[in-house]
């Protein structure tokens, strides 16, 4: 199953890297990993999407636990919480799919922050699910670049992770 | 005043009492090494490869309940260093490595004996620090030390560039130290543990089974004690030994790949399990699949919540320090008036009577014209009074050991467990001598694992360290040998090792005492003769049966149900 997991790690050199590296040296999946520093610049706020057995990922949450620079964690999914990430797609704009894509990016409430006469790059905020599918609706012969920063989520209402 | 980075460190290590630092100098630690040269309080034990040093660090720290420390220097140093820290880390040595890097301004530029240590290491250590500022050095020593010893045990690895060893700073050491984001588990949950105990009274075949967490937390008083007030039995795994005493009637012995019918089958077949300090790893129970198929309940004590539920699942856990939980759950039983059903137990303990016969214990035939291996580590238990301190290294011999050798007392069992180092006997018992000054030390090896460290007979001779080796020497890299035997069709791809040493000449090259035994009369005569040498380091090569097995054996990846007895004897 995919699950979302949530950490307040020490802002430290190396901190992402024994997180990192845990998934690789145990062979657990990782999805997307996304890290900023937060209001507290010692501290930074790291999601990771993984998936796996509830076994493995009891044992990812234990291994994530056990590293000497994570201050705090949660599993975001097991809860009520939001999931947000942040899509720039540049795409080949030219004659007719110019309108189209406008449109496109109009339907999903993504903005086009950049045009030029052949491309436009659209930004879109969103669920992955919500980035994919406007992704497949585009099409792969019109897509020029994509970035994505990977999941980033917070829980509902009043589930806080702070120190 | 202010001090130098380097003056620092060593007054850190002064502030942590620390005694002994094994380690070996070059460019990047010079001027710790300056420093060291001007003090007397601690001392450092220049050993002929770094590898030797963490594990000479490591045999100390396990044969007493100290931090071991070792410094090298940068670039190579660090890197003979790895197999070292791996080897701690795997068995939870608490341990501080110091290494010294290269300037801060050369960093990343693959300076002259650059690497990156940080990196390098963090898979192997249980946290590690490269120290930037002079200013850092205090709290980082003080950090690391508290982070080696305290939770689960581990190596700490502080890398420290030359420039700021040589920067100037005043000096403060913190009298105390809390890290945010560590919390070490303590005492265990008392919901918990009320639980566990009813659980172990109305089992109708339990089975303790203890691991080196008892070692590490030293409880093996109250594991004993536990023990003896339920009647129940008792298994060790080969880092517990000496966790619990092996003369104990209670005492199934080692379980796992190499241990006793007994043990793996009153394993196997238990209804309720207490695991303490144990970590269910493969050598121990085999094939998990094989092992779930039999229904029990297990308790699980641990002070890691990721050794608790990685590979078997678990009734109830308990997360804390094993002698503290062990403390309340004694308290919760002495407490209680009911005890496990007198009818249950004497029919369980009959079916484990009866294993212990099937199995026969340990069994070997033993020769009048070949020496037996398994004859030399029951002399060596004959002759030392069971009251060594003993290391081994990694092959048959250490197998032969742990079940000959028969452990009543902790911390005398010092052997690389998790990594499975050859190597690791010799520099480890340095370190078990160096902090045991007086008592005896014996490494059981083989002729394979004793040329991976052979270099520090020199460090021996050196520090006058009067250690016994006991070598058996059966001309093969004898376990993997054996596994060819079984499960290669004795096909011996590349374990017979041609062109040995003279082992009595080179101890004797050494500056030491070597012996060369031959004929089974001789063994008693032997250990006899070289263990009433108290001052001086023999090197007894004993030639043992080449073709010898250890058994029983439980094969990779089989059942614990599934073992090999030793052949008709
Ligand atoms: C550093 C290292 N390399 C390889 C091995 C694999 N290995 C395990 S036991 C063994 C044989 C050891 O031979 P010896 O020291 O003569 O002991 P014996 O088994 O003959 O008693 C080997 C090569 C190991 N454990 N460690
Ligand atoms: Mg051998």
């Amino acid at each position: 199953m995919r699950h979302i997991i949530s950490l307040l790690m020490e802002n430290e050199a190396g901190a992402l890297s024994r997180v990192a590296g845990l998934f690789s040296a145990r062979g657990y999946n990782i999805e997307s990993l996304s890290v900023a520093p937060t209001e507290d610049p010692t501290l930074s706020r790291m999601t990771i999407v993984t998936s796996g057995s509830d076994a493995i990922i009891e044992q990812i949450n234990k291994q994530l636990n056990k590293l000497v620079d994570v201050a705090a964690m949660i599993d975001l999914s097991e809860g009520e919480h939001l999931e947000r990430e942040l899509m720039l797609v540049k795409v080949r704009a030219e004659g007719d799919a110019r309108e189209e894509l406008k449109h496109m990016a109009d339907a999903f409430h993504g903005r086009i922050i950049d045009a030029t006469d052949h491309t436009y790059t659209i930004e879109l905020t969103g669920s992955c699910a919500e980035l994919d599918s406007l992704l497949e609706k585009i099409g792969r012969d019109l897509i020029l670049e994509t970035v994505r920063t990977g999941a980033s989520g917070i829980g509902r209402g009043e589930r806080i992770l702070k120190l | 005043m202010e001090l130098t980075g380097a003056e620092i460190l060593i007054r850190c290590l002064q502030e942590e009492q620390v005694e002994y630092v094994f380690g070996y100098p070059g460019g990047a630690v010079l001027f710790i090494y300056d420093e060291l040269f001007k003090q007397d309080k601690v001392k450092h034990v220049l050993v002929r490869h770094e590898q030797a040093a963490v594990h000479a660090a490591d045999g100390y720290a396990r044969s007493s309940d100290k931090v071991g420390v070792a410094l090298v220097t940068s670039g190579p140093g660090l890197t003979n260093a790895v197999t070292g820290i791996a080897t701690a880390y795997m068995d939870s040595t608490p341990m501080v490595v110091i290494s010294g890097q290269v300037p801060t301004g050369a960093i990343g530029e693959d300076a002259f004996q650059e690497v990156d240590a940080v990196g390098i290491t963090r898979p192997c250590v249980k946290h590690n620090f490269l120290v930037k500022d002079v200013k850092d050095i205090a709290s980082t020593i003080k950090k690391a030390f508290y982070l080696a010893k305290s939770g689960r045990p581990g190596p700490v690895l502080v890398d420290i560039p030359k420039d700021v060893s040589n920067h100037r700073t005043n000096f403060e050491y913190p009298a105390s130290v809390t890290i945010r984001s560590y919390h070490p588990a303590g005492k265990g949950d008392s919901g918990q543990i009320g639980r566990a105990a009813q659980m172990l009274l109305e089992a109708k075949r339990p089975m303790i089974y203890a691991g080196g967490g008892v070692v590490l937390s030293d409880a093996s008083a109250q594991l004993t004690d536990l023990v003896r007030l339920l009647d129940f039995p008792c298994n060790n795994t080969l880092m517990g030994l000496g966790g619990f005493p092996a003369s104990d009637k209670h005492f199934v012995g080692m379980l796992g790949m190499h241990g006793t019918y007994e043990a793996n089958m009153a394993m196997q077949h238990c209804d309720v399990l207490l695991a303490v300090g144990a970590r269910f790893d493969d050598r121990v129970i085999g094939n998990v699949e094989h092992f779930a198929e039999v229904p029990r309940k297990i308790i699980h004590i641990d002070i890691d919540p990721s050794s608790i539920a990685k590979r078997v699942k678990v009734d109830l856990p308990i997360v804390g320090d094993v002698k503290l939980v062990l403390d309340e759950l004694l308290e919760v039983l002495r407490g209680n008036v009911q005890r496990p059903g007198a009818a249950d137990m004497a029919a369980w303990w009959k079916q484990v009577n009866e294993w212990r016969a099937v199995g026969g214990g340990l069994r070997y035939k033993n020769s009048s014209e070949i020496i037996k291996p398994q004859f030399v580590i029951e002399k060596l238990h004959e002759i030392t009074g069971g009251d060594a301190f003993i290391t081994t290294d990694v092959g048959q011999h250490q197998m032969w050991t742990a079940q000959y050798y028969k452990f009543d007392k902790p911390r005398r069992w010092v052997t690389s467990g998790g990594l499975g180092t050859m190597g690791f006997g010799l520099p480890a018992a340095m370190g078990v001598q160096m902090v045991n000054p007086g008592a005896t030390v014996a490494c059981v090896t083989g002729e394979g694992s004793i040329q991976m460290n052979i270099q520090e007979l020199s460090t021996c001779k050196q520090f006058r360290l009067p250690i016994k080796i006991v070598a058996l020497n059966n001309g093969y890299l004898g376990m993997v040998r054996q596994w060819q035997e079984f499960f290669h069709c004795n096909r011996y791809s590349e374990t017979y090792m041609n062109a040995l040493p003279d082992f009595v000449k080179l101890a004797e090259a050494y500056g030491h005492v070597g012996m060369r035994i031959e004929k089974p009369a001789d063994v008693e005569p032997a250990l006899k003769e070289a263990f009433a040498r108290k001052h001086d380091l023999v090197f007894m090569d004993f030639r043992t049966d080449p073709t010898e097995n250890v058994y029983p054996m439980v094969p990779g990846g089989r059942g614990l149900s599934e073992i090999i007895l030793a052949e008709e004897l």
